[in-house]
Formats: C-alpha cells, structure tokens, sequence
C-alpha cells in the first residue's frame, strides 16, 4: 500500500483492563501496515516497565462484571455484584479481582500484556515515554523495557499531526 | 472450496482478537505473492475482522467457510 496510515495513541491508564485497548490497537494497526506510535504519560507510564504488575479494581466501576472463572457455564456467567463498601475495605480485595481478571482473560484465548506488549515491538510500534510525568512520578529509564523512546509533547504532536487516526486512551 | 490449494495452513482456534489477526499477518510475511495461506479461527468477531484486514492490507481473502463455530478463510498473498 503506497498510502501508509498512521495511528496515534496516547496511553494514560495502567490499570491491568485499561493496559489492553493500546497495544491491541497498536499491534493490529501495525498488522495492517500502518505506522503506529503510542505516548504512554502519567499513569500509562507503568506499562513500559519490564516487570508488568498491573491491578484492576472494581471499586467506583460499577460497569465493571466480576466473574468467576472456574465451575459451569452458568455459574462462570453470574456477574457478583459486590457493593464498594466490601471491595474497597477488604483488604486483597483488588489482587483477587485481577487474579479472577487474568484467569477469566487466559480461558477466552486473550493475549497477555506482555505478549501484546512484544508483538508491538516486534511489527515495529514506536513507544514513546512521557519525559516529564517520569521526573514528577519518579520512574527510572533503567526500569524499563528496551527501544523506549523519550520525549515530551512535540514529538507525539508531531506525529499526531500527520496521523489518521489519534485516540487518547 | 477445493478449487482452492493452500500452501500453509494457521490454526489460531482458542484465539481471541487480535491474535488472530497478527498471526495471520506473522504469517504472510513469510510467504511469497501469490501462495495461498488457510486460516481456521473459532472467534466469532473474526468474520469481520478478517475482512477489514484485507481490505487494508490488499491480502484477497479468495474463500470463507463456517463450520460449527469454526471460520476458515483462504487468504491470497498480494
């Protein structure tokens, strides 16, 4: 295709469900030759760590479904309507629901992060780390994965402006 | 679709989005113009999603089947 497309995406949630839709986007646009970028800045900033270790909480989501991932069909299809008043008091509560996430994830054939993660890198997606949220937050370039790139907001405006497609996520 | 003759043959049954496509994609990287690759997928969003792929990519999907929760597509290398 001479007309090369281009996506820009803007990574902002390090939560273990909001890790998902940029590298899902990212990994298939470039399955589908386009040139994608994703800027990871403030709290997507933990996604370019080498040790992922990424949480979900259903606590002020009440659109979040908690389901089980083990026993019948019926039983792994009820959605436990847990009040906040439990989720957000009981302590683990939130390592539970990202074991239950993960499980429910591996069971339906859905990629890790990592994986994701890599077949980004591997089709050539640019990852761009926010340069200023690192000082403020205090992460260390040591810490993350190879081939990050480090910039500020020109350089994802830049590419942005050129871009197709821009989401913030 | 015996009309069709695949010379390699992806089965990315289990698979959910996108792992279908960026396999399917892996794999036609490695193939030459012209050579056909037969992908079976049991995600049901994959219908569409193979389509749109194609249509992108300029990869023709040449023939589809379904069968009892299994999609096949036959897909030409541009």
């Amino acid at each position: 295709m001479s007309d090369t497309k281009k996506l820009a995406i803007i990574a902002s949630k390090g939560t273990l469900d909001w890790a998902y839709p940029p590298f899902i986007l990212a990994s298939a646009a470039a399955a589908m030759d386009m040139d994608a970028m994703v800027f990871f800045t403030f709290y997507g900033l933990p996604l370019l760590k080498k040790d992922l270790d990424l949480k979900v909480t259903p606590v002020g989501n009440p659109a979040m479904p908690m389901k089980m991932p083990f026993g019948s069909k019926d039983f792994q299809n009820v959605n436990w309507s847990i009040p906040n008043l439990i989720s957000g008091n009981m302590p683990g509560f939130d390592s539970m629901a990202t074991m239950l996430m993960k499980e429910t994830f591996k069971k339906k054939g859905v990629a890790t992060i990592e994986e994701l993660r890599e077949m980004c890198i591997e089709s050539g997606v640019r990852f761009v780390a926010c340069q200023m949220t690192m000082e403020v937050f205090g992460f260390e370039k040591k810490d993350f994965i190879d081939g990050v790139e480090y910039a500020g907001a020109a350089m994802y405006l830049e590419h942005a402006a050129e871009a197709d497609i821009s989401l913030f996520i | 679709m015996s009309e069709v003759t695949a010379s390699r043959t992806l089965d990315c049954s289990g698979m959910n989005c996108p792992l279908p496509i960026l396999k399917t994609k892996k794999e036609i990287d490695q193939m030459q113009s012209g050579e056909v690759l037969k992908m079976i997928s049991t995600d049901p969003g994959s219908a569409n999603d193979m389509t749109s792929w194609s249509n992108r990519t300029g990869n023709k999907i040449v023939g589809s089947s379904t069968e009892g929760g299994a999609y096949t597509f036959y897909i030409q290398k541009s």
